[in-house]
Parts: structure tokens; sequence; C-alpha cells
């Protein structure tokens, strides 16, 4: 196996008294497509900054292609962070940002970026500032695609992006990365569905702590899940405890962490229920649903 | 859990038929209400509509007016019936045509169900 291309060692980062980040230890391998997902303030953007060297943990260590990022010229070089809320001076329009790009970007690919410009039907003539939420979101996808950056990180390409768009958009994705040196990209995303089939691993962030990391079909595979009539529901679960439980009259869904047991599948259906794999929405919803439990005594510490 | 291989609508009513099967739902007792199914599988109250139809179609479920859909005395026998009938095109036809393509002779599945059976 060759060297991560992120390697993460017991990061933290406090604001003050808000722990956003806590304790994140993993590596994400080089070559893959990695989803950061989690909640709203999970800590996604927190660690997207850190990997891109535009901030650094309170504790902690940082690697990025070997080395730690923060204000560290080549590292900076090799990673490019395309940020949901991307801020360009007042008067700039798309031929700008293409001026500038380059500097910023060793491995910058003109021509991709001019088609890519076509894909997104970007407009010549209007300041970046005017342009509608899914034509900034495109202006994103053309820097960091364009790029070529050994490690590329998106936080929320998706915003604004009308059908077509999302698809070009993951049709470019798969394609940048036989572009011959070995691609990493790392993007946050909410359109956990939609994304599921082009992600090899996922980081799932919950109150800043790191829930689950690895491949893709992994950790889907290390959760399943219960559902039908409650009292039998319940019955069949026996001692196990779930991550989440969704109760709606006598109907009960329940998330199990773990693989499922052998013979849970025959032992349902003889009882009228139903077992199923979890998707990674669901899963990343049901990590999610307890979140308000231990930020409040997080906060309260 | 719905998947997508199938109709939402005819997933419902398998479901409810499994719990009529199963005995969580008995003759005379009520199934869960459709806002109660749609708001559980996050769908579309008309599609739940559907699927419990097919189930009073069937004999199987019954309005009682204003208190909601009950199983019928005769329920569960009648949903054997037609799961019986079903059983050799849904299951014994594909596992056949399976069968042939994997060059396994008429004995040879014989065996194996036997096989199964003990």
């Amino acid at each position: 196996m060759t060297a991560p291309a992120i390697r993460l060692t017991g990061v933290s980062r406090r604001f003050g008294r808000t722990t956003a980040l806590d304790d994140v230890t993993t590596d994400v391998p080089s070559g893959v497509v990695c989803g950061l997902l989690g909640r709203n303030g999970a800590g996604k953007t927190t660690l997207m900054s850190i990997l891109a060297g535009h901030d650094r943990p309170s504790t902690g260590a940082v690697e990025v292609l070997g080395s730690d990022p923060f204000e560290h010229a080549r590292v900076m070089g090799s990673v490019s962070l395309v940020r949901d809320n991307q801020r360009y001076p007042e008067d700039f329009k798309l031929r700008h940002v293409l001026r500038v790009a380059p500097r910023f970007h060793e491995r910058w690919d003109a021509d991709l970026a001019a088609a890519l410009v076509d894909d997104f039907r970007l407009p010549a003539r209007t300041t970046i500032k005017k342009m509608s939420r899914g034509q900034q979101s495109g202006v994103g996808i053309v820097i960091g695609l364009a790029s070529r950056a050994p490690v590329t990180i998106f936080d929320e390409p998706y915003l604004g992006l009308d059908a077509t768009a999302r698809r070009i958009f993951a049709d470019r994705l798969l394609a940048s990365r036989f572009d011959g040196a070995a691609r990493t990209i790392v993007l946050s995303t909410h359109l956990i569905d939609e994304m599921e089939q082009l992600l090899d691993h996922v980081l799932v962030l919950n109150g800043g702590r790191l829930v689950r990391a690895g491949a893709t079909d992994e950790v889907t595979a290390a959760a399943w899940s219960l559902s039908g009539p409650a009292d039998a529901a319940l019955r069949l679960a026996g001692g196990r405890a779930p991550i989440s439980t969704r109760r709606i009259g006598g109907l009960v869904s329940l998330v199990f962490a773990g693989p499922e047991p052998e013979g849970v599948g025959a032992e349902a259906r003889a009882a009228g229920l139903q077992v199923a794999p979890v998707s990674l929405q669901d899963l990343v919803a049901a990590l999610g649903a307890d979140e308000a439990a231990p930020t409040a005594e997080r906060a309260a510490a | 859990m719905l998947s997508d291989d199938r109709p939402i609508f005819q997933q419902i009513a398998d479901q409810l038929a499994d719990g009529i099967l199963a005995g969580t739902y008995a003759p005379g007792a009520p199934v869960p209400s459709t806002n109660e199914l749609a708001a559980f599988h996050r769908i579309n109250p008309a599609t739940v509509g559907k699927g419990v139809n097919v189930l009073v179609d069937a004999g199987v479920l019954e309005k009682r007016r204003g208190l909601g859909m009950y199983v019928t005395a005769g329920a569960r026998e009648r949903l054997l019936a037609d799961r019986r009938a079903a059983f050799a095109r849904d299951f014994v036809a594909p596992l056949l045509a399976e069968a042939r393509s994997l060059g396994l002779a008429a004995a040879d599945v014989h065996r194996i169900i036997d096989q199964g059976v003990e």
C-alpha cells in the first residue's frame, strides 16, 4: 500500500469554548474520492481548512502528501480548496478568475477549464458576484477540477446546481482521476444518496468527532436495519442496542451497528418484519440523529 | 424499509400481508393507519392507499367507517391460498430457469431440494 494522501493524528480544533474537531485520527488513501459527511456544524469545513493549510489544529498533527500543510509552500501548491462561499473581488468576471488561477496551481489545465466553462454554461460578462448560486458553484468546480491538484477539496460543490450540471460534475470528476498522477479528492456533501456511488472512501463526522471512517462499502456493510410492527421488532432486537430508533404509531425502524447477524433475515421474515442493508444516507442520518445530547454535555463541561 | 426493485404500493401491500401471515396483525385487529404508514416510510399517503386497496380487493382488509382498516376473519387463509397459488410462478419457475442455464437436470434439482428439506 502506498503512503496515505492525508494522515490525521489526534487532531482537535477549538474556537474559544467550542470544540469544532475532537481528537480525529485517520488516514485517507492516495487516489480516492473521499466523502466528508455529517450534519451542519459537524466540523467538515474546519477539517477542510486544516487540510488545505488555511488553518491549523489546536492539538494533534496533520500530514498532507507527507508534510504539515500549514504555511508550507510546496504542499499548499499541491492542494486546491474550493469553498462553498468563495469571495472574489467586486468586479471580477470569469476571465479574471481564469487568469489568476494558474498562478496558484502549478498543474493548471487551461483546455480543461475552457471545456468545463462550456459544460456549466458560465456567462462571460456577468461578474462572479452577480452569478446565480449554481453558476458560482460551477466556477468553483472549474477551478477545482482544472487545477489538477494532487489533493483537491470541494466544500459542498453541489449547491444550486441543476440535475444536468450535477451529472456533468460527476462525469468530469471520474474522468479527472485518470489523468496520470494519482489525484485525491475530498468533498463534503449533503446529497449523499446521489453521491454514494462516486465515493470510494468516507469520513463521517458528528459533533466534531469522527464516528465512521473507511471504504464506503465497508462502512455501510457495518450496519443493518430492522423495521416493522414495534412489539415484534423489539422482541427480535433482544438486547441489541440500536444506534437510532424511529417510532411512528405502532411501527418502529431500528438501525444497528455491526454486520447483519447470521439468520436474522429469516427470523425477521417469519415474524413479519423487514431486515435490510442501510444506505450511506440512512447511516449518516442515524449517526447524526442523537447529536443534541453529547454536544450539550460538552458545552456544559 | 422499501427497495427500488418493485412498485412502492406493492411493497406496502406485501409488508402488511407479511404481518398478517406472521400473526402480528390478527383477524379483527387494526393495521397501522394510512397516515402512519405514509409517515413511517416517508411516502405519499395516496401510494399507501393504493397498497391498502390491493388488500381490500383481495378480501384481506376491510374498512370500518371512522375507525380505520381491520384484518378480516379469513384473511390469513386467503393470503396463504394466494401465495401457495403463486408459489410455482414466483419461486419454482425462476429456480428452474436458473437450473437450466447452469445445466442442472431435473434429477439434480430434485436431489438438491431433498437435501435442503432434510
